[in-house]
């Protein structure tokens, strides 16, 4: 059941015309689709504040004839939209199931073992006397256990043998299968995980109808993945091989890295080194102290110092001198027989006249009055064209861009999951 | 209150046509969008593609090298932009591997290293099999640091990648002897999602040592503004969203798209004897003998083109709303 309490007042502008601010109260016992689709405010706060234009439409849910709670013809609307829908996704999983021979979803992989061999490498001929004989574990068919500069040590404890399994195309898997191949089979992990990664996605496509628990279930885990993720990754490709590792190279060589090149006579300076960002990354945590948060102020100001003079000189190459210097440019371009190139003079000029136009429209200096303010404003108007049409092929490439990863995952859904589309021919 | 609400929705003074499109629910724009997006899938729609400078800048600069030189692959995206930047990442290693480059490759962005090798398992090893780990490709792996990292391995590579992903010491990595820095690459490739990518390759590197690097990138639509101006003296070529892979993809597939290990390749994969993939029923592959992974950005350009003929038939519609009623209001 919804309430809703709505107030309009018209104001003057300086200009003489008139708007509407339409103020919209909305009560709701439950949510309903439009309200919950319309801003992610609308879920957090009962109170809902809209301004529209006169006409009052601007944004459905302060529109009660955009409300599907008021308005018999929107509930007949997303009964429609249900209904295409789910039509849609039957007679798509209706098709796979009855009609097409194999099925959807389904991952092959071969199984096959792999053997690697732990094995001595003796020290290279005319090497520094430092330089030590050494072993390492290498793949049963190294080269190097064939040609005879490592050699294989004997017994089970030097031998490890590891299950590998590689995907297989379905139809190439099928036929295998029905040749009597058993090392190629049905992986149920792997096809479980399509149909996971095509819930997930349909979950997440779920909000384009309204905020929902299905939503909500993917964004947490999404979001519980990713940070778990980061967490993880910042733990081994960061503290271990920055920090622990400089801290105790033996221990981190025998547990974590076993490549890790320990030099005996650089680890009094390294642990030394590394002292400093333990110590730094002590002191950040005391953020979360309630007495020693100023502490934390000391290696943030140390990170902000640093990159800032790491940006600074990149800014100045990269950016403010190689740019100037891009900019430089001939005005009439000419090609190698001396005539005019009529295209690129052009695109010069428009190039030229846009960096200063724009240049000046940053320029706050001299305010837009007398003859020469009102040039000035001029050319500062020009250089918000130039911005706009920035802004525009910006807009329009990002749009490109999110209907590349629109039309990315309907492929993963038809292909891998429904098996309706088979570009490469493999099922 | 509800005389207000009744009183707003009736002040919709206009035709049927403009009152149905002013009040209609947005979420039949989504289901709009779905369709002109997933029918050209299903229906197989491509059009056709001419390539435009950047992608023949390109294209060139990757063709001009002589064959064996070595090329660093920095793969500084994840699976949130894959849509945009695998179909690049694909055609950059096809068209490398197919000159006979010596590919290094790297990841600023963690789950690139992934994208890496999932590339070099897809591409690399189907169609150029004679491309042996260590000797003609190496993985060198993630490492943390963003731009940091740029800055250490244009002078001590050996710094930051003591050892190459799977921990044997670059020393003893054939393609990499005698490399102590990224100076000893003749071309770095990089695909960009955002940042650390491509501005900051153009900022530490090709800005810094102007004479030593020679950066192409392929980038996402959105962060592509920002990269134009760099182009064409800190990048040599730029790949602007799939439109820019789709016009890559079409001039490596002319010239490599349909080679003898590609053809073998096929047929293992298709698993019919003396039948190649694009020779098949299903018609998937319109280019003769290219394989279907070599074609993703050509065939992501369907759903482009339809999608924005349903973006620009929005945006007039919506102009024509605004304008009926802000003519209307304005007399009221």
């Amino acid at each position: 059941m919804t309430e809703q309490l709505s107030q309009q007042r018209t104001t003057q502008r300086g200009d003489g015309a008139s708007h509407t601010i339409m103020c919209t109260e909305m009560r709701s016992a439950e949510h309903t689709g439009m309200h919950a689709s319309t801003s992610a405010a609308t879920h957090t706060s009962p109170h809902v504040q809209l301004r529209t234009a006169s006409h009052g439409y601007a944004n459905p849910a302060s529109n009660p004839a955009a409300n599907p709670a008021a308005n018999p013809r929107l509930r007949r609307a997303r009964t429609t939209i249900w209904l295409i829908l789910f039509l849609v996704g039957g007679i798509g999983l209706a098709y796979n199931a009855l009609v097409r021979p194999h099925g959807m979803a389904e991952v092959y992989v071969e199984r096959s073992e792999k053997t690697f061999v732990e094995a001595d490498i003796a020290a290279p001929v005319g090497a520094p006397s430092g330089e030590k004989a050494s072993t390492k574990w290498l793949a049963s068919d190294s080269p190097a256990l064939q040609d005879g500069s490592a050699i294989a040590m004997a017994g089970a404890a030097h031998t490890l043998t590891i299950n590998e399994t590689v995907g297989v195309p379905p139809r190439a898997a099928r036929e295998r299968i029905a040749a009597g191949d058993s090392n190629v089979s049905l992986s149920i992990v792997d096809t479980l995980g399509v149909w996971i990664a095509a819930f997930f996605t349909l979950a997440i496509f779920s909000f384009l109808w309204r905020d929902n628990p299905i939503y909500k279930f993917a964004e947490s885990i999404l979001v519980g993945v990713s940070a778990a993720y980061w967490m993880t990754l910042g733990y081994w490709a960061t503290l271990v091989p920055n920090l622990f590792a400089k801290i105790a190279p033996e221990t981190i060589k025998g547990w974590a890295m076993p490549a890790l090149d320990v030099q005996p006579a650089d680890q009094t300076t390294q642990f030394l080194l590394a002292l400093v960002p333990l110590i730094l990354g002590f002191m950040l945590l005391m953020r979360l102290s309630p007495k020693g948060g100023w502490i934390s102020v000391w290696p943030l100001a140390f990170i902000i110092g640093t990159t800032a003079g790491l940006k600074f000189v990149a800014f100045i190459e990269g950016d403010l001198m190689a740019q100037a210097a891009n900019t430089i440019i001939p005005l009439v371009a000419l090609n190698d027989t001396g005539s005019m190139q009529f295209g690129e003079s052009l695109g010069n000029l428009v190039l030229f006249v846009g960096v200063l136009a724009v240049l000046t429209y940053f320029f706050f200096s001299v305010e837009h009055k007398g003859r020469l303010g009102t040039m000035v404003g001029k050319v500062s108007r020009l250089g918000i064209w130039y911005l706009m049409i920035t802004f525009g092929a910006a807009f329009g490439l990002t749009v490109m861009g999110r209907i590349t990863l629109l039309s990315q995952r309907l492929e993963f859904l038809f292909g891998d999951w429904l098996w309706i589309i088979d570009p490469a021919n493999i099922r | 209150m509800s005389t207000q609400h009744t009183q707003s929705s009736t002040t919709v003074p206009h035709g049927a046509f403009i009152r149905f499109l002013a009040t209609m629910d947005r979420r039949w724009i989504f289901l709009a969008m779905m369709l002109a997006v997933g029918m050209p899938i299903l229906l197989k729609l491509r059009p056709p593609e001419s390539p435009g400078p950047l992608s023949n800048a390109t294209f060139a600069a990757i063709e001009h090298l002589p064959a064996g030189s070595r090329v660093l692959l920095s793969f500084d995206y994840d699976p949130a932009s894959e849509g945009e930047l695998q179909p690049m990442a694909n055609a950059f290693v096809h068209h490398c591997a197919s000159k006979g480059h010596k590919l290094a490759f790297m990841a600023l962005w963690p789950l690139g290293a992934q994208k890496a090798n999932e590339t070099v398992n897809t591409v690399l090893k189907p169609f150029h099999p004679e491309y042996k780990l260590g000797v003609d490709y190496c993985m060198l792996g993630y490492k943390a640091g963003n731009e940091g990292v740029i800055k250490v391995i244009v002078t001590d590579l050996l710094q930051q990648y003591s050892t190459d992903a799977s921990g044997t010491p670059l020393g003893e990595v054939p393609m990499l002897k005698g490399v102590s820095n990224i100076q000893a690459f003749d071309l770095i490739l990089n695909v960009s999602a955002g940042y650390p990518g491509a501005k900051e390759w153009a900022q530490y590197a090709t800005s810094a040592y102007p004479d030593a690097f020679s950066l192409l990138v392929g980038t996402t639509g959105v962060q592509s503004n920002q990269l134009y101006p760099y182009y064409p003296t800190q990048m040599k070529g730029m790949l602007v969203a799939i439109k820019g892979a789709a016009e890559y993809e079409v001039l490596v597939n002319a010239k490599y798209g349909n080679t003898p290990a590609i053809v073998a390749a096929q047929r293992m994969m298709s698993s019919r004897e003396g039948e190649s993939a694009s020779e098949n029923a299903s018609g998937d592959t319109p280019e003769s003998g290219v394989p279907a992974i070599l074609q993703e950005g050509q065939r992501r350009m369907g759903p482009q083109l339809i999608a924005h003929l349903l973006m620009v038939t929005l945006i007039v519609l919506g102009n024509v709303v605004y304008f009926a009623t802000r003519s209307k209001g304005a007399t009221r």
